[in-house]
């Protein structure tokens, strides 16, 4: 065999480094904090069909009606082809933005078309109004724990994120009050309080329904608009759905909405609920991220609503997920019973508590040999702490294979609590930065 | 088209290990330089249809590019063996060697290499010993600072540097989470370098260093994030430090029992002597991992170094 000759081409400086970037120095600080750690390359081995993924956000799509979903497609393209997939309006199409109002007022929202901006998943929404409201150092409130896709868009937009203990009734109204009259003492501006009140992500908890107007007025007191995320309202497992943060002050919320959990999150088509004002802001920053949302998936989903059963689907999700939300409890009460959990009556998740020492996101590398995996709990703290929680979805696995991944996590919890034990460690290791599991485990 | 477009290559990626992404990264890659040099690459998954895929897609050369257990254990390649399809790289017996840092450590420090004094302790020796009384003696003998890290593996996962008596417990519980041996090994100060062996028939030898330079560790985020880490290829030695560096690569390759390419990693200490670490028998191939720069930096086009491996491993 030939060995070939080395070519001359571009051989690297003699003396001189390469950070093999040549743009590095050039990123803005707001993107300092983003990279690629250690837990998100351990996702990689999440996707495998081996391992079961308690970690993943993503919705039990084998139960829609695939066959509708075609023929709505393809008379939309058929018929109105040129008008789907061309440019639309910023603000989003009018026809699904009063289908929009109808899917709200099953939360007792009464709103107006005109104040609906439809945008790209629900996760666009939340960057235009953190883009509108936030300058560098101007604080968010938000649970403790909070949904790491917006903690990922606050420390893009440099705020300060202070979060607010929550308990099984959602955030807890004299906590809130309480670091909004310290963080005013303290001369600190908070725009926005984040809450996401309806079956919590991560925390799978519901703002109860007593709570729900003293948070209102406690945010109105203090002047801070609420930023109130709904992507799981109407997935509640007994089938009620309690009215919205925004219906006590709509001049106060902003209300998030969205398709992805109701209907399928390939469309990535959500909304934003805003008063007048607010809502012309919004329509002129997503013009310009954006000029305007996917008229094929708008008028895709307009279809959907205007011809399938959407209801029936929903109920549907709700029954899936109710029967996986009991698996989930079961397998926790039978193979872990000394770890604590949340008992959510809807949506996606539980939250769990763990034994005192243990450390999730430094034991998640022993669950993926053991072919379980989740998301760890420092996650959905901006600052660092959450160590000793797991949130556990239950939305894409059969309630066999989440029985099986209880299991296999609670021989990794056994065996790293006998780990602690031994060596007589906190269980708790520095974080460094702030982890981003990507979108199919938000 | 070169004569090379009959070559048909598989190249073997992911798997289930912690490295599976950056398995994955690497082996697009390759297969990428491959194509641009006129090679038909395709990249393959490690799973239940392994087998049946081999039988039904009869490449000509395999080349396994799985960083961490079965991938670099020898196991998978094993299975070449068995299933007789040439392959890229180092059999299952050199391997197996190199896959075991106390092992590869142990047979370089016997043929006349340096390399950090170290022990190797399993969990289960500290169910039967218990801890503190293993540990303090760790620290009696071995000193600070040290550093802990799974006994195999890779992408610095489980590794963490022990500059205080108080910390080594929590860096066990760390490294334990990767794997069932902690190797224990004193820290030497000095310069990072990355050597890459290749032989392509005519004896392996080196290819220029690679320094790396980052502020603070060299982790899986100084590894794998562009920007974090600086490198300097050739490495910023003298030319006996290059020379023993690279003699060191050379050795470490030759002893374990190497085929084709190899990556030696090594810190250069004060005195310019070079303290072998760890020898990777699937070196990372990703935008920024090490051997490309020093393919890159002997001058080697993209794709015509990985070519020439291919054509070797095809023609055994």
């Amino acid at each position: 065999m030939n060995s070939p000759s080395p070519a001359p081409a571009q051989p690297p400086t003699p003396g001189r480094g390469t950070r093999l970037d040549p743009w590095f120095h050039s990123y803005a600080e707001r993107t300092h904090g983003m990279k690629a750690s250690e837990i998100r390359a351990l996702f990689s081995v999440a996707n495998r069909p081996e391992v079961v993924s308690l970690a993943g956000g993503m919705p039990f799509l084998a139960g829609l009606p695939m066959d509708v979903v075609a023929e709505v497609t393809d008379r939309l393209l058929r018929e109105q082809g040129a008008v789907a997939l061309q440019y639309g309006s910023g603000q989003g199409d009018v026809t699904l933005r009063e289908q929009i109002t109808t899917v709200m007022a099953e939360e007792a929202i009464a709103a107006h078309p005109d104040d609906v901006v439809v945008t790209t998943g629900s996760q666009q929404a939340l960057d235009l109004v953190t883009r509108i409201f936030i300058d560098p150092g101007d604080v968010i409130v938000a649970e403790a724990p909070s949904y790491v896709g917006a903690l990922g868009v606050f420390r893009a937009y440099q705020a300060d994120v202070v979060h607010v203990p929550m308990d099984d009734d959602g955030l807890v109204p004299s906590e809130l009050e309480a670091t909004l009259a310290r963080l005013a003492s303290e001369g600190r501006r908070v725009k926005l309080l984040y809450t996401v009140p309806n079956f919590h992500n991560p925390g799978g908890t519901t703002l109860s329904l007593e709570r729900r107007p003293q948070i209102v007025e406690i945010a109105r007191r203090h002047g801070v608009l609420i930023l109130e995320d709904n992507p799981y309202g109407l997935l509640g497992f007994d089938g009620d759905v309690l009215p919205a943060l925004q219906t006590y002050d709509p001049d106060g919320v902003v209300y998030l909405g969205s398709f992805s959990k109701t209907f399928a999150p390939g469309y990535r088509v959500g909304w934003a609920l805003a008063p007048h004002a607010v809502r012309e802001r919004l329509v002129l920053a997503s013009e310009s991220a954006i000029l305007c949302p996917s008229n094929m998936s708008q008028m895709s989903i307009a279809s959907y609503l205007a011809t399938c059963d959407w209801r029936g689907q929903v109920k549907q999700y709700r029954e899936v997920y109710r029967e996986r939300r009991d698996a989930t409890l079961g397998a926790l009460a039978e193979f872990l019973p000394d770890a604590r959990w949340t008992v959510p009556a809807g949506g996606f998740y539980t939250w769990l508590t763990l034994p005192e020492g243990l450390d999730a996101q430094a034991m998640l590398p022993r669950a993926v040999t053991e072919l379980v995996a989740y998301v760890p709990g420092t996650a959905f703290y901006a600052d660092g702490s959450g160590h000793r929680h797991i949130r556990l979805s239950y939305c894409y696995p059969t309630p066999e294979r989440i029985e099986e991944g209880v299991r296999r996590l609670a021989h990794v919890i056994n065996d790293e609590l006998d780990l602690v034990r031994m060596f007589g460690t906190s269980g708790e290791t520095h974080v460094s930065g702030t982890i981003n599991p990507g979108p199919n485990q938000a | 088209m070169s004569a090379d477009s009959d070559l048909d290559v598989l190249i073997l990626a992911g798997g289930l290990s912690h490295e599976r992404d950056v398995s994955i990264r690497s082996g697009r890659r390759v297969a990428e330089s491959l194509r641009s040099a006129g090679i038909s690459a395709h990249v393959h998954d490690v799973d239940g249809d392994l087998l049946a895929y081999l039988q039904q897609a009869r490449p000509d050369v395999v080349w396994p590019i799985l960083h961490g257990s079965t991938g670099e254990d020898g196991s998978v390649r094993d299975v070449l063996d068995l299933v007789g399809v040439p392959y890229v790289g180092t059999d299952a017996a050199g391997s197996r060697l190199s896959w075991s840092k106390p092992v590869a450590k142990t047979l370089l420090h016997q043929a006349g290499a340096h390399t950090p004094r170290f022990t190797t302790l399993p969990q289960t020796l500290f169910r039967e010993l218990g801890t503190r009384g293993v540990l303090d003696r760790v620290l009696e003998v071995l000193g600070l600072p040290l550093v802990v890290k799974p006994a195999s593996g890779g992408s610095a996962l489980g590794v963490t540097v022990v500059r205080e008596a108080a910390e080594l417990p929590q860096a066990m519980v760390g490294c334990f989470a990767y794997g069932e041996e902690a190797l224990i090994e004193q820290r030497i100060d000095g310069t990072e370098v990355a050597i890459s062996v290749v032989d392509l028939g005519d004896g392996p030898r080196a290819l220029p260093s690679v320094e790396i330079v980052t502020d603070g560790a060299y982790d899986f985020d100084a590894r794998y994030n562009p920007g974090r880490s600086e490198y300097f290829v050739p490495g910023r030695l003298s030319e006996p430090q290059e020379r023993a560096a690279a003699d060191l690569a050379v050795l470490a390759h030759q002893v374990l029992g190497l085929r084709h390419l190899s990556r030696t990693d090594m810190i250069i200490d004060a005195d310019g002597v070079p303290w072998v670490l760890d020898i990777n028998v699937a070196p990372g191939m990703t935008e920024t991992s090490l051997f490309p720069q020093a393919a890159q930096a002997a001058g080697y086009a993209d794709g015509e170094l990985y070519a020439a491996l291919v054509r070797q491993a095809a023609a055994r």
